[in-house]
């Protein structure tokens, strides 16, 4: 069905068109050329422009790849549970608690936010060391007499690390959906006999569902790909994917690998968040 | 009676939550200022001491200089850049309906939910196929994509909230298009803008990963850091560094969330119920 475009559409159209067409020459056309890429090969410093699945073969049997995938997954998964439980009830507590100062709680969550990513990540790691605060307090107290190694370097001190850099992201979406519920809900449900854990369950929890479902992915896709905290915080046990990528791209000096290895994972991420799209949006949206 | 008395307590309970889960959030960023000022050359506990030389240090290291230059140029760079291409989008999103509106932007705001070393690979593939070096330039070509959709979500606010019958009202009077743009619709829409500058600025002084794989020989603030990571004599001096870094982010946020809040007001809206920047 071909219409002519009103003038509106026109004025709309070109109006967005810079924004569009900047997007589609840096987003679009290098995501497609990277798909293309990761079909050829690299030798050295010749790109072979033949068309092979080798690349794919290798990233998906080659054992290292497959544990670091999986490890990735694990680990991504296990921060966005840990993220979005301890985001809920900061979330709940300045929506329902929180009279007169909304806006100012919702600033400070995202103070920390705005410092810098890199010295965060490497905070922890002074935290959490063998002569790191933690260990050096924990001493002072007298609750242990040798420093705690079982902290650092390893995939704990990756979702703590991480679960820390996420948190305004899981709180700010699951704030917004529970400051859209109608409040006289509630309050029916009061009237109607329910207890505050029924009400809870049958009402603010299923309302809720589209700002968790949007925390949760919000949290899990970006945290697949960061290779920053892995490498500061993550010992040999906590590597993850995008470590492998970036060697890939780097010393290793094999692109084409490097470029399927991040489809492949990408492909992955895809599927599971529709699956947690799909599972949450059952679970969500209405009162029953 | 009971009942009003754990529900209240579950409210304690909360709250406490609230503050210690607010420590938590604070922690990483409260030591900085401790060991920026800590007298030691080892970044540990216990502190022993107050000392200002390491902040001198950071006069001195001509590196970092040049690192400071070259991500002044691209956050101010990147700033101006994304804000232009958010405000087109933004402005086409709020006044007009046309179609795959909602795909277009969803596809522009894309970059919020992709991995960035995803953006990253994508772009250092293509520049590299295209023979180009790798500079400052495409550095910030790399943040303007990913800084586009932050200006977007704060402009759209702006603009959604811009009274349409003034800028009607201004034709009447018989300015012209670009009359009405400069006297009606810029001076209503410019806290969202200088807040969008804001914001977008200090993410591209932050960002790592893309500047990371697009930095050619000329290397940003936090690429800097990176590099000085890996040597222990220099933690103090770095965390001197990040003291500065943390103190300006804060600076331009307050400032970015004045400004919001007066455009909030001068539309007439209920500023916290306009919600946050992000």
């Amino acid at each position: 069905m071909i219409r002519r475009l009103t003038k509106e559409d026109r004025q709309g159209l070109t109006l967005i068109s810079p924004t569009l067409f900047y997007t589609l020459l840096m987003l679009a056309a290098p995501l497609v050329l990277v798909v293309t890429f990761s079909f050829w090969t690299q030798n050295y410093l010749d790109i072979d422009k033949t068309l092979t699945i080798a690349n794919y073969h290798e990233a998906w049997t080659k054992p290292i790849y497959q544990v670091l995938i999986s490890r990735s997954l694990r680990i991504s998964l296990l921060v966005t549970l840990v993220t979005v439980l301890t985001a809920f009830p900061i979330a709940y507590y300045i929506s329902f608690h929180v009279k007169q100062r909304k806006a100012l709680w919702l600033f400070l969550i995202t103070v920390p936010f705005w410092t810098s990513y890199l010295l965060r990540v490497f905070l922890w790691k002074v935290i959490l060391g063998f002569n790191g605060v933690l260990n050096s307090v924990l001493m002072q107290v007298g609750l242990i007499d040798e420093p705690l190694t079982f902290i650092l370097y390893n995939a704990n001190a990756v979702v703590l690390t991480l679960a820390h850099a996420w948190a305004p992201f899981a709180i700010l979406p699951i704030f917004v959906a529970l400051e859209k519920i109608d409040r006289s809900l509630l309050e029916a449900a009061e009237d109607l006999g329910d207890g505050a854990f029924r009400r809870f369950r049958r009402i603010t929890l299923p309302l809720a569902m589209p700002g968790i479902i949007a925390a949760t992915l919000i949290v899990f896709i970006p945290t697949v790909g960061d290779f920053i905290t892995p490498k500061l915080v993550g010992g040999t046990d906590g590597l993850m994917i995008a470590n492998m990528i970036q060697i890939q791209f780097g010393k290793a000096n094999n692109a084409p690998l490097g470029a399927a290895l991040a489809i492949s994972s990408m492909f992955i991420v895809a599927l599971i968040s529709l699956g947690i799209y799909l599972i949450g949006n059952r679970f969500g949206g209405k009162v029953k | 009676m009971v009942a009003r008395l754990r529900s209240l307590m579950a409210v304690k309970w909360l709250t406490v939550y609230a503050v210690s889960y607010m420590l938590f959030l604070y922690l990483p960023v409260i030591l900085l200022p401790l060991f920026a000022f800590n007298d030691a050359t080892v970044v540990a506990f216990p502190l022993s001491g107050f000392t200002t030389k390491w902040f001198d240090v950071l006069w001195t290291t001509e590196a970092l200089h040049g690192a400071v230059r070259n991500s002044a140029i691209v956050a101010i760079s990147t700033a101006v850049l994304s804000t232009i291409f958010g405000a087109c989008a933004a402005r086409a999103g709020a006044r007009y309906r046309f179609p795959f509106k909602s795909g277009i932007i969803g596809f522009i705001m894309l970059p919020l939910v992709l991995p960035e070393i995803i953006v990253a690979v994508a772009l250092l593939v293509m520049l590299v196929q295209l023979g180009m070096s790798l500079s400052l330039w495409t550095v910030i070509a790399g943040h303007v994509l990913i800084c586009t959709p932050f200006s977007i979500a704060i402009l759209s606010s702006a603009f959604a909230g811009l009274d349409q019958s003034l800028e009607e009202a201004s034709f009447d009077l018989g300015e012209s298009k670009w009359g009405t743009f400069r006297r009606v619709t810029l001076p209503l829409v410019m806290p969202g803008v200088i807040s969008s500058l804001l914001i977008t600025f200090t993410i591209s002084l932050d960002e790592f990963i893309i500047a990371f794989f697009l930095t050619g020989t000329d290397v940003t603030l936090p690429v800097y850091i990176w590099s000085q990571l890996r040597f222990p004599t220099k933690l103090p001096s770095v965390m001197a560094l990040g003291t500065i870094l943390l103190t300006l982010s804060i600076l331009l946020l307050i400032l970015a969330e004045w400004f919001r809040r007066r455009s909030a007001r001068r539309q007439g809206r209920d500023a916290a119920a306009a919600g946050g920047f992000v």
